[in-house]
């Protein structure tokens, strides 16, 4: 039998229909099963846990007394960050650094020397606009919605763009197998592996269960104030409003989100 | 045709076969005993009804599907509860949840992990409890 073109055309309409039929019909059946979540917590429930449109913190460095170093042993304990013993190895998530490094662009010879000779503590600056999530080749770094730039460690490769993208190196990677480092790990925790690139998390895991920030907890003399940004009744908004303060290397355009009140 | 040290060179060659061979013939016919797994745990022993995240079939084909799902949702999505299939309500968490009542990992995890040359690389990272001093 030889098919007209009548006949042929029609063959191939009906073709045409039955690639397209299951797209159009989708039956139960040929759905991918999903397994059901859901993002109520007993312990982590929404109504404990602090939320912000917009994360950010203020450091009075005139309060913070040269050497104290609560915050950053409250945050290092609470995060399992190792103690190599040598700088060129070194992990930290929030440091103090000599004012000069910390403002570049502000600082001149002229500057009162009491504000000079001030070394502010420094942590990641969980920027609006982050140049280390840019560079993230598998975006294990990301930003959330509330503004926290967060590290997925599981992702992480340890290419170290993020740590070259970062002007403020806030970044530290770990070389070496941290385990053997820390001198007493928090259960509640996890560690990081040898090669992975480690930073402040604006305390995400403790936020989830409606704790403040360790470091902020942690400072006696109340030079550090977290809080949303977003919210004009904030604390950190009305005490912003009162006191002249400077971001770090503001024109860069990265936006950072730690205040500081010089 | 002559072979120059042919004996030499079938011996070689015979010995060369048994040992290649040897994984195929050593093990023939003798099945290798699966791993027993322990549930002897406090944690498990107090339960009334001895019934995991979701059923046992389930958990024994996807608990790393599960894991990895758990991962990303409590990392990225910051969804850290998870509700089974019967309603209950779970923190996603491995050291939280899975190793609270599986407290016995060399007799749980690592029998089926060995038996079968898995390595997982949780726990390079997640602590396990019991073994970081409070």
């Amino acid at each position: 039998m030889t098919t007209n073109r009548r006949e042929f055309l029609k063959i191939a309409g009906v073709s045409t229909l039955s690639l397209i039929a299951p797209a159009i019909v989708c039956p139960a059946w040929a759905k991918e099963k999903i397994i059901p979540v859901s993002n109520f917590p007993e312990a982590l429930s929404p109504s404990k846990a602090l939320t912000a449109k917009r994360w950010a913190m203020a450091i009075d460095a005139s309060k913070c007394p040269a050497d104290c170093v609560d915050c950053i042993a409250a945050c290092h304990a609470t995060h399992n960050v190792p103690d190599f013993g040598n700088l060129k190895d070194e992990v930290k998530w929030i440091w103090r650094e000599d004012f000069p490094h910390i403002f570049p662009e502000v600082n001149h010879s002229y500057l009162p020397k009491i504000a000079r000779a001030r070394r502010p503590i420094v942590l990641c600056n969980q920027c609006a606009n982050p140049p280390c999530v840019r560079v993230c080749p598998t975006k294990a770094t990301f930003q959330r919605q509330d503004g926290i730039v967060m590290i997925d460690y599981h992702r992480c490769i340890g290419c170290r763009l993020c740590m070259a993208a970062c002007p403020y190196g806030a970044r530290s990677m770990n070389y070496r197998d941290p385990r053997p480092f820390i001198t007493r790990i928090n259960p509640d925790y996890p560690t990081r592996t040898k090669g992975v690139v480690e930073k402040c998390n604006f305390c995400e895991e403790r936020l989830a269960k409606g704790l403040g920030p360790a470091c902020v907890l942690a400072c006696k003399e109340k030079a550090l104030v977290f809080g949303d940004m977003e919210n004009p009744q904030s604390e950190i908004r009305l005490l912003l409003e009162k006191r002249f303060n400077l971001l770090r290397r503001a024109s860069l355009g990265t936006k950072p989100q730690i205040y500081y009140i010089v | 045709m002559k072979i120059y040290n042919g004996g030499k060179i079938v011996a070689g060659i015979v010995i060369f076969i048994i040992v290649v061979t040897f994984p195929f013939w050593y093990g023939k016919g003798k099945p290798s005993p699966p791993p027993q797994l322990s549930l002897d745990t406090p944690a498990i022993a107090q339960l009334q009804d001895k019934r995991c995240v979701e059923d046992v079939n389930f958990m024994r084909a996807n608990h790393m599907k599960l894991l990895d799902a758990w991962r990303d949702e409590s990392v990225r999505e910051g969804k850290r509860l998870y509700t089974a299939k019967d309603g209950r309500t779970f923190e996603k968490s491995l050291s939280g949840a899975c190793l609270k009542c599986h407290s016995n990992k060399e007799q749980f995890c690592d029998r089926c992990h060995n038996y079968l040359a898995a390595k997982p690389s949780c726990f390079s990272c997640h602590n396990i409890p019991g073994e970081v001093k409070k």
